[in-house]
């Protein structure tokens, strides 16, 4: 295994990604005493997108099921945390278990019916429950729960153990764990058995079912999870925004999650991040940009974003990667594949995985191994 | 009826296993399955499809042995695809039967056929096009494995156990398909012949009791037809298995099938040795005639 990157967003450790990791992870940490409260606030917003857009990424990218409600689970994270900690009184970490729970079987109860649609009959449903749900949430009949339009305010949480931080600093650092857990959760997910499948079906799914993959309770369950990591992330949403109100649930909130997934990159993990952070201070550069029309800005923001990054953020960054290591991993590729060729002519298939070139056509093959 | 065609394959079969093992232990990829009894493997039973008022299978019985290569042949339109189809669970028949290890394979969902111990590759390649050679391979192996969601996430050490125990058995199918040095390449980037390959490999690693190869050498070249045939000889050797070949290439299968069954017209017209089949007046009528280049060659 000389080569550690796939193309799949299923990606193997080596020791430059670790220490990649841990230093990217450091700087996170770090910033809880670098910077203000407000822009920690923001921070720790992107932390929650990200593991919104997580969710998103689970379904969307890596089973290919084209979601765009994820929001209403967003909502309904939020609110069964805002109704545990304000009627129930119910710790508010206590909370995202129950609301994962909640979201995961909201997620397979819709997830049932509307997978067997699949394709854009899922988008549309998926998109008529964003609609309802900011709704549904005004209804009298839940009202005593929900506090109606006016919403639910919630306490911010003080930091335990008599740490000395502020309670900004301390939301942050509980909402970058319980990231992490659930990205490497994510990351277990989808480089096993599971995850392959998911991707099976996006790819061919008359193929993944003659592999023994049963696609219906595959799509369902992953459609669960989704709805979980969206759930969780609308939970920890609350507690740092500290209020829930139906209007906050619009239906752009499911629409800013799949532009933060394809402006991150689809099927990928740190795609996340990036779409979380396009999605989190794009609209602040929109409005800094032109007070009078920041969506129009906002608009060309993104229709230039496709332009230059069609693979989003995370595409051009396996680009640049690979650019910068293709030379030895052409020398590489060589010398194991016996599919001989120039290093040069080798270096450009492996950059675009493209084997049009006559020099590794299958007559090449006759020098194998097995001849 | 098989029988002496196997014996009359196996020198030259054994041979290459030899030249074989001294590279790869192959009884690891496959347990060692049964065959003492004479039982047919598979038996397609008078078996009737149609399509609205269309007949597009009559009635058509055979059996495919353990460890036989069977070729099923016909002029297009006579019905192999369909048949084939209702094999692997995607049509279904409407009269007849059809008996995997003695029992019905009618109303079995698709993504159980894999489980029983059929699998299959598919006439114009179905990779999955965006993963790597390797994880299409790994694909091939899920209906092995046990571990869900909850345990892929937290991956504990029976699941990491599992996964290396698939990814040891995708590699020797690596090196046994000459498919290591593209291993981590997106499968839907590789020439056409190389992705039969993967295919190959990918429905191998579900360690099939039963091979269903829908027109394997259909777009393949001169050469890479005869690398295919020693390739289908090597795999009935080391995975002890049989092979449905539904295909056109009549060279291919007359030189790899134990026997041959050929269809026209949704019935069947002969079934027996390829030597048999080759010389029935009914199948130089509707199968040869037009061809007879082919016929001669082979």
């Amino acid at each position: 295994m000389s080569v550690t990157t796939g193309p799949t967003g299923q990606t193997n450790l080596n020791s430059l990604k670790i220490v990649g990791i841990a230093l990217f992870l450091a700087l996170c940490v770090a910033a809880a005493f670098w910077f203000s409260d407000y822009h920690l606030f923001q921070l720790t917003l992107v932390v929650v997108y990200a593991i919104a857009i997580l969710g998103l990424s689970i379904v969307t990218g890596f089973n290919g099921q084209i979601s765009l409600g994820h929001g209403a689970f967003y909502a309904i994270g939020a609110y069964t945390t805002a109704i545990l900690m304000d009627r129930y009184e119910v710790p508010y970490w206590a909370t995202l278990p129950a609301s994962a729970l909640v979201c995961a079987i909201f997620g397979f109860l819709i997830g049932l019916p509307a997978l067997r649609l699949g394709g854009l009959y899922l988008a549309l449903t998926t998109f008529a429950l964003a609609v309802a749900v900011p709704q549904l949430l005004k209804h009298k009949l839940i009202e005593d729960y929900t506090g109606g339009v006016q919403g639910i305010v919630i306490l911010k949480p003080d930091p335990p153990f008599g740490l000395k931080i502020s309670p900004d600093q301390w939301i942050y650092l509980f909402t970058l764990g319980v990231a992490c857990v659930l990205f490497l959760l994510a990351w277990n997910l989808v480089r096993g058995r599971i995850g392959r499948a998911m991707m099976a079906i996006r790819d061919q799914s008359l193929a993944a079912e003659a592999m023994g993959i049963n696609i219906a309770m595959l799509k369902t369950r992953t459609f669960a999870v989704s709805a979980m990591y969206t759930g969780i992330a609308g939970s920890l949403g609350a507690i740092v925004v500290q209020f829930v109100a139906p209007d906050s649930f619009s239906l752009f909130v499911s629409v800013y999650f799949f532009v933060g997934l394809v402006v991150g990159g689809v099927a990928s993990l740190p795609g996340a991040i990036f779409g979380a952070i396009f999605i989190e201070f794009v609209p602040n550069v929109a409005d800094q940009l032109s007070k009078a029309a920041p969506g129009a800005v906002y608009g060309i923001l993104l229709i230039l974003m496709m332009f230059a990054a069609p693979g989003g953020v995370v595409g051009v960054i396996r680009l640049l990667w690979r650019r910068a290591t293709g030379a030895k991993r052409a020398a590489t590729t060589l010398t194991d594949g016996r599919v001989g060729s120039t290093p040069a002519r080798v270096g450009a298939i492996s950059a675009d995985g493209d084997f049009a070139g006559a020099t590794v056509g299958p007559k090449q093959k006759v020098a194998g191994p097995l001849h | 009826m098989g029988g002496d065609a196997e014996t009359a394959e196996k020198p030259g079969s054994k041979r290459e296993a030899g030249a074989m093992r001294s590279e790869l232990d192959v009884a690891e990829i496959a347990p060692a399955i049964h065959h003492g009894n004479a039982d047919a493997l598979m038996s397609v039973r008078d078996v009737v499809v149609r399509f609205g008022g269309v007949l597009a299978v009559g009635g058509v019985s055979f059996d495919v042995g353990r460890r036989q290569i069977c070729g099923l042949i016909g002029p297009n339109g006579a019905g192999k695809t369909t048949l084939f189809n209702c094999i692997s669970g995607i049509y279904k028949y409407n009269e007849g039967d059809i008996l995997f290890e003695g029992k019905s394979i009618h109303g079995t969902p698709r993504h159980r056929m894999a489980g029983l111990g059929i699998g299959r590759t598919f006439q114009n390649v179905a990779l999955f096009k965006t993963l790597s050679v390797r994880d299409n391979i790994l694909v091939g192996a899920f209906h092995l494995g046990r571990s869900g969601f909850i345990a892929n996430a937290l991956r504990p050490p029976s699941v990491a156990r599992e996964g290396a125990l698939a990814e040891g058995q995708m590699r020797d199918l690596l090196e046994l398909m000459d498919l290591t040095a593209v291993a981590h390449l997106p499968a839907g980037g590789l020439p056409f012949g190389w992705q039969k390959r993967v295919e190959l490999a990918r429905a191998l690693i579900g360690q099939p009791k039963l091979l269903l190869l829908d027109e394997p050498a259909g777009g393949l070249n001169h050469g890479e037809v005869s690398e295919l045939e020693g390739l289908l000889r090597r795999i009935r050797e080391h995975f002890e298995l049989s092979i449905l070949l539904v295909e056109h290439h009549m060279n291919l299968v007359m030189r790899v099938s134990d026997k041959v069954v050929a269809l026209e017209f949704g019935r069947k017209i002969a079934d027996g040795t390829p030597e048999q089949v080759r010389n029935e007046p009914e199948v130089i009528r509707a199968y040869l005639g037009d061809q007879e280049e082919d016929a001669h060659a082979a």
